[in-house]
C-alpha cells in the first residue's frame, strides 16, 4: 500500500518536473533572441531589459533551468514585466473562479450522469437506456466550446435567461451562481452523457458476476443488490475516468472562461497569449499542469484505497 | 443474432454484423458525405467562398445563400464545404501522422529494453499532462498561429494514446510462440517487429485513428474559433465561428451553420469507430 503510494506520487514529481522543463525549453529552444521571442513586437527596450535580467541571460542554459526550477518551487512563477505584477498573485486571484466553474460543472453532471447510467444498466435495451443511449452519444459529439455559444444564442440571446459576461459581483452569492449557470452547463454538457456511459458499461459488467447472482439468490431487495454491492464495484472505472478527463475538463472551462469573459486560468492564458507576454502564459500553463497530475493523482489513490487490485499493476 | 452460418468465413461474419449496426451505418454515411463534400466541395459550391455579396450580409437562408451570408456578404454554406476542407487536411495529415510514430514508439516500447519502455513511457505521461488547448495556447504564444502548428500540436497530443495501445499489444506478443521461433531461427527486431508484430498490433490502433478524427476536427476549430488557428480570410468551421459570433446578435446562421457539419462529423466518427470496435475488437469496449 504504502509502496504504491509513494512510487504512485513519486511518479507525478516526475512529470511535473518534465512539465517544468518541458515548458522552459520551449522557450530557450527556439532559435532567436529568447526575450523577444517572449515578449513580442510590443514591448520596449526598458521592458525587454528587465525580462532579460529576470532570465539570468548571461548564465548557462542549464544554470538558469535550475534558477526557474528552484523559483517554480518555491511558489515564484516569475514576474509580469509589462504590468510588473507577480504572476503566482494574478494567477491566485484567478484561481477560485476557475475552480468553482470545473468542480460545478463535474458535480451536476456526476449528479445526473452517475443514476442515469446506473438506471439504464439495470433495465438494459428498456425505453430509458435507449433515449439515455442517444441522448449520451448527442452531447458527448458537441464540443464545450460549440454547446458555449449555443448556450449563449439560445438562453441568453433568444430567451434572455441569463447573463452571458463576467462571473458577477464578488459577495453576492446570487449574482456569482446566475454568472456560472451557463458556462457550468456547457463544460458539464458533455460528461453526463460520457458518466451515464461508462456507469452503464461497467455496471452491465459487475451484474453478470457471481456474487451478484448470489446475492439475488440469497432474497435481496433488488435495489440493495443495485446500489450497495454492483454500484460500489462499477464505480471506480468512473473515479480513473473523472481524474484522467479532468485535462479535458479543464480544456472545456478554458474555452467557456474566454467564450463568456470570465475570469480564470484560461482566460489569462488567452489574453497573455493574444498580448505576447509569455511569462504570464508560461507560469499559468504550468498551474493547470500541476492541477492536472495532482488531480490524476488523487483519483488513482483514491481507487487503489477502494480497490487493492489496482496496487499490483505499476 | 441468428446462428452464423459454418460456411461463411470470419470475415464475412464480420462485415454482416456491421452492416447490420445500424449506428456504425449512419456513422459511415456520414464520414462518407463528409469525406466527399470536403473532396468535392467546388463542385457542390454555389458561390466563391471569398465573393463579396455586401446586399445580402446579415441575412438567413434564401434562394441564393442556401445558409444565409456573413457579415461580408459571402455566402456561409459554400464556405462551410469550404471549410470541411480544413478539417478533412488537419483530420487526414494529424490522425496518419500520430498513428504512425505512435505505432513505432509503441513497438519500440513493447519491444526493447525496460528502460527504454520506462523512458518513453514517462515521456508519454508528461505529453499528456498538458491539456491539449493549454498546450496548444502556450506554443501559439510563442510562434504564432498558424496550420502548421495546429497540425504539430494535434500529431504530439495525440502519439500518447497510440503508442501505449501498440505498447500492450506488443507487450502480449512479445512472449507469444510464433514470435519466439521467430527470434529462434535468427530474424532481426526490425523484421519481427515489421512483419509479425505490426499486422498484429494495427487493427486496434485503426480503430483507434477512427475514433480520434473528432479530437482533432475539434481542437481546429476550437484553435481557429480562438483565432489561434487558420487565419481568416481562410474559411474554416472554426473561424466561421470566430465571425459568426462577433455578429451573434445580428444573425443566429453564420454560428449555428458553422457549427452543425462540427457536430455530424464528430458524430459520424464516434459511431463508425464504436461500431468498429464492437464488431472487430470488443475487448477494447470502455477504453477509449
Amino acid at each position: 500500500m504504502l509502496i504504491y503510494f509513494l512510487k504512485r506520487i513519486g511518479l507525478s514529481a516526475l512529470i511535473i518536473w518534465l512539465a517544468i522543463l518541458t515548458l522552459f525549453a520551449m522557450l530557450n529552444m527556439i532559435p532567436g533572441d529568447p526575450v523577444s521571442i517572449a515578449l513580442g513586437p510590443r514591448a520596449t527596450p526598458e521592458i525587454q531589459a528587465a525580462y532579460a535580467a529576470k532570465m539570468h541571460l548571461d548564465k548557462p542554459v542549464l544554470t538558469r533551468f535550475f534558477i526557474f526550477f528552484g523559483n517554480v518551487l518555491s511558489g515564484d512563477l516569475g514576474t509580469d514585466v509589462f504590468s510588473n505584477k507577480s504572476v503566482s498573485l494574478t494567477i491566485l486571484e484567478q484561481l477560485p473562479h476557475t475552480i468553482a466553474l470545473a468542480v460545478s460543472a463535474i458535480a451536476w453532471s456526476a449528479l445526473l450522469g452517475i443514476p442515469i447510467g446506473c438506471l439504464s444498466a439495470v433495465r438494459p435495451n428498456s425505453w430509458l437506456d435507449r433515449i439515455t443511449g442517444i441522448v449520451s452519444i448527442g452531447t458527448i459529439t458537441v464540443p464545450a466550446f460549440l454547446v458555449s455559444i449555443w448556450a449563449i444564442l439560445f438562453f441568453a440571446i433568444y430567451l434572455d435567461l441569463f447573463p452571458v459576461i463576467g462571473a458577477g459581483d464578488e459577495g453576492d452569492l446570487l449574482d456569482l451562481a446566475r454568472h456560472l449557470v451557463l458556462p457550468s452547463f456547457a463544460v458539464g454538457l458533455g460528461w453526463v452523457g460520457y458518466l451515464a456511459r461508462m456507469v452503464r458499461a461497467s455496471m452491465l459488467e459487475v451484474m453478470g458476476e457471481n456474487y451478484i447472482r448470489s446475492a439475488k439468490a440469497f432474497g435481496l431487495k433488488n435495489r440493495t443488490v443495485v446500489y450497495r454491492y454492483a454500484l460500489k464495484v462499477a464505480i471506480l472505472p468512473t473515479i480513473t475516468l473523472m481524474g484522467v478527463g479532468f485535462g479535458v475538463l479543464l480544456s472545456g472551462t478554458v474555452f467557456a472562461e474566454i467564450i463568456f469573459a470570465r475570469p480564470g486560468i484560461g482566460k489569462i492564458i488567452y489574453d497573455m497569449v493574444l498580448n505576447r507576454n509569455f511569462p504570464v502564459v508560461q507560469g499559468a500553463v504550468l498551474v493547470t499542469v500541476v492541477m492536472y497530475v495532482t488531480v490524476t493523482l488523487v483519483a488513482d489513490l483514491a481507487v487503489s484505497l477502494l480497490d487493492p487490485r489496482v496496487r499490483e499493476n505499476l | 443474432m441468428e446462428t452464423p452460418v459454418a460456411t461463411r468465413s470470419v470475415e464475412w461474419e464480420k462485415l454482416r454484423l456491421f452492416l447490420r449496426n445500424g449506428q456504425g451505418m449512419f456513422g459511415l454515411v456520414l464520414v462518407v458525405a463528409f469525406f466527399l463534400s470536403a473532396l468535392l466541395a467546388p463542385l457542390f459550391a454555389t458561390h466563391d467562398p471569398n465573393q463579396l455579396d455586401i446586399a445580402a450580409r446579415l441575412t438567413g437562408p434564401s434562394a441564393d445563400h442556401w445558409l444565409g451570408a456573413d457579415q461580408l456578404g459571402r455566402d456561409i454554406y459554400t464556405r462551410v464545404l469550404y471549410g470541411g476542407r480544413v478539417a478533412l487536411k488537419v483530420a487526414a495529415i494529424g490522425v496518419t501522422s500520430a498513428l504512425g510514430v505512435g505505432l513505432l514508439l509503441g513497438m519500440i516500447a513493447g519491444f526493447g529494453p525496460r528502460w527504454l519502455d520506462h523512458a518513453l513511457l514517462l515521456v508519454f505521461d508528461t505529453i499528456r499532462s498538458f491539456p491539449t488547448i493549454v498546450l496548444a495556447l502556450a506554443a501559439v504564444s510563442l510562434l504564432g498561429p498558424s496550420l502548421n502548428l495546429v497540425l504539430a500540436i494535434v500529431i504530439v497530443t495525440s502519439i500518447p494514446g497510440y503508442a501505449r495501445l501498440a505498447r500492450t499489444a506488443t507487450l502480449a506478443l512479445k512472449n507469444t510462440e510464433f514470435i519466439l521461433a521467430e527470434k529462434s531461427m535468427g530474424s532481426g527486431a526490425v523484421r519481427t517487429l515489421f512483419h509479425h508484430v505490426m499486422p498484429n498490433v494495427i487493427g486496434p490502433l485503426l480503430i483507434l485513428a477512427a475514433m480520434d478524427v473528432p479530437v482533432v476536427v475539434t481542437i481546429e476549430a476550437g484553435l481557429s474559433f480562438l483565432g489561434l488557428g487558420v487565419l481568416p480570410p481562410t474559411a474554416s468551421w472554426g473561424t466561421i465561428l470566430n465571425e459568426g459570433y462577433l455578429v451573434i446578435r445580428s444573425s443566429p446562421w453564420p454560428v449555428i451553420a458553422g457549427g452543425i457539419p462540427l457536430v455530424l462529423t464528430t458524430l459520424g466518427f464516434t459511431l463508425l469507430g464504436e461500431a468498429l470496435r464492437d464488431v472487430f475488437d470488443p475487448k477494447l469496449r470502455g477504453k477509449r
